[in-house]
């Protein structure tokens, strides 16, 4: 038996499955807006990526705090209480994290404000040089995509810096939550952009995109199970039979409907968020269940 | 630095009295569980069940009988924070809380954690959780405060048979030597030490003497330190992120109508 059955849960429970969701939805969709804004000509999904990214990752430090069992000293993680001086270990993913994801909050709130002024809600002259072509604005989205980046995969690797089952007996989680923090995204974005009115080849490319994801998380997904080896066992449950249905419902699914341009909608792209949903409740719940 | 200090607990002699549960509690001044309405386990005569927030020391009774009951033994062995030398909680611990003591024991500063039960799931032994009253992470902290005013840890003190040894790593490694040695030449070929060299885990401060497999005391055999995945785990996320960045440049290259 492996080593990890020996341990306790920590709790982490819903809180922290939707942090590790929502986390994924900001950084995914902070990383498809700089890629759009660099590589593509549709200014339209760019601006959406940065609307979405900002408020979403004001909601994933509530989560967090929320999750504490002392919130008020959720300024713990980042400064230490005594002394005051600043808090980061480096070789602890949640302290890493902490400040990765005080670093990109900081880069999506510039983003959000630029996009703001691009759009006409206000307008300070200061603050036009946030907006990318400018050199200010392209290093703050290039610095905000390696942290969300970051952001995306850290919470997999957090997990498997650990001693607990299936967490700890793979080292593929931090890339499984990454690849699925940007599906799902693209899926977001694909979802929010058809609601805004965005068409056509832009909308087009996402979506092929997207599925060219959703085939590499399919991989990972399979590879992470082999990586288990015989702790995969303990998913001949209910967490199980789930995880099997996000494969199918949430990747296998909308691949084929994809393929087809006749019924496109936005079926798709809501499974495909769904399906990541589940799979960081079951990657979470069936590991705490162990003690 | 003072000299390394810990426990060497022999199970062979524990009779389980649970003196050092008492103790523990008592003079740490932790709550009873379920807010004292006494529950049952219903499946042993140990009530505890678990090292938590609250129990600090747990005296596990590990009942070995034969289906006719003709055969039979108890196991008895008073559970505790192993003080590891590297210490799983103490290294993913974000705020600082988890220390290494001068004593070279592991303790948490109550006031400085902020309850993310990080350590939890890190520590390879599931000794560490919430002690809901103080919300934080708690766990045996080898008694420093009495350790400051040149007394012995409260269990080894009320322990009445010299199954909790308190003393330095050193002495303690002697004596665990002399008592395995003995049980050897009595016959007793099953004993053997858990956690008394460096192998595991650097060493562990709180090591035991064991008369059958570590799983048969809950123990794990190869206990590890969670930064073992750290670096693999960063490679792969690393290589994601390479094939995520190449995929959407030759996705988004030139695609998209040209908008304002």
């Amino acid at each position: 038996m492996s080593s990890t059955f020996f341990t306790a849960s920590p709790h982490w429970r819903w809180l922290i499955v939707a942090y590790f969701f929502f986390g994924g939805l900001a950084a995914g969709s902070y990383f498809l807006a700089t890629l759009l804004d660099l590589f593509g000509k549709d200014r339209r999904l760019v601006r959406l990526g940065y609307l979405v990214a900002f408020p979403v990752v004001c909601l994933c430090g509530l989560l967090l705090t929320a999750d504490l069992g002392r919130p008020l000293r959720f300024w713990h993680m980042l400064v230490q209480s005594e002394t005051f001086r600043p808090m980061l270990k480096t070789y602890s993913p949640m302290s890493s994290g902490a400040w990765a994801l005080l670093g990109f909050g900081g880069c999506a709130f510039l983003s959000f404000v630029a996009v703001l002024v691009e759009s006409g809600w206000f307008d300070w002259p200061a603050l036009r040089r946030l907006s990318a072509p400018s050199p200010v604005g392209r290093v703050v989205t290039v610095i905000g995509t390696f942290l969300a980046l970051y952001v995306a995969g850290y919470t997999g690797v957090l997990l498997a810096v650990s001693n607990r089952p299936i967490w700890a007996d793979t080292t593929l989680l931090g890339v499984t939550f990454l690849i699925s923090a940007v599906s799902t995204s693209a899926a977001l974005l694909i979802l929010l952009g058809g609601w805004g009115g965005v068409t056509g080849d832009s909308i087009h490319a996402l979506e092929r995109f997207d599925r060219a994801v959703l085939v590499l998380e399919l991989l990972v997904i399979g590879a992470l199970i082999v990586s288990l080896g015989r702790v995969a066992m303990v998913w001949l449950n209910g967490w199980g039979v789930l995880l099997v249905a996000m494969v199918l419902g949430g990747i296998a699914f909308p691949l084929v409907i994809g393929a087809r341009p006749s019924v496109r909608g936005s079926l798709a792209p809501v499974l495909v968020l769904a399906g990541g949903l589940v799979l960081r409740a079951v990657i979470i719940f069936s590991s705490d269940g162990l003690r | 630095m003072a000299e390394p200090m810990g426990f060497f607990t022999d199970t062979t002699v524990c009779i389980g009295c649970k003196a050092c549960e008492v103790a523990c509690k008592e003079w740490n001044q932790l709550p009873a569980a379920n807010g004292g309405v006494r529950t049952l386990s219903g499946d042993s005569y140990d009530n505890t069940r678990q090292l938590d927030g609250i129990h600090w020391r747990h005296v596990k009774f590990i009942e070995q009988f034969s289906a006719d009951r003709r055969q039979g033994r108890w196991l008895m062995m008073s559970d505790v924070c192993k003080h590891c030398v590297h210490a799983g909680c103490l290294e993913v611990c974000p705020t600082g809380a988890i220390v290494r003591t001068e004593f070279d024991t592991v303790d948490i500063q109550s006031d400085a954690c902020n309850g993310c039960r990080d350590c939890i799931g890190a520590c390879p032994f599931g000794v560490i959780d919430i002690n809901p009253v103080s919300g934080t992470a708690q766990k045996c902290t080898l008694c420093y405060d009495r350790l400051k005013g040149g007394l012995e840890p409260a269990c080894a003190k009320a322990c009445p048979t010299q199954s909790i040894n308190f003393g330095t790593i050193v002495d303690l490694k002697k004596l665990a030597q002399a008592r395995l040695g003995t049980l050897q030449r009595a016959g007793e070929t099953r004993a053997s030490l858990y956690g008394a060299d460096e192998h595991m885990l650097g060493g562990l401060n709180s090591f035991y003497l064991l008369v059958d497999r570590p799983e048969v005391y809950g123990l794990p055999t190869d206990p590890k330190i969670p930064s073992r995945n750290l670096k693999p785990s960063a490679i792969w996320s690393v290589f994601g992120s390479v094939a995520l960045t190449l995929m959407a440049m030759v996705s988004f290259r030139n695609r998209g109508t040209r908008d304002v």
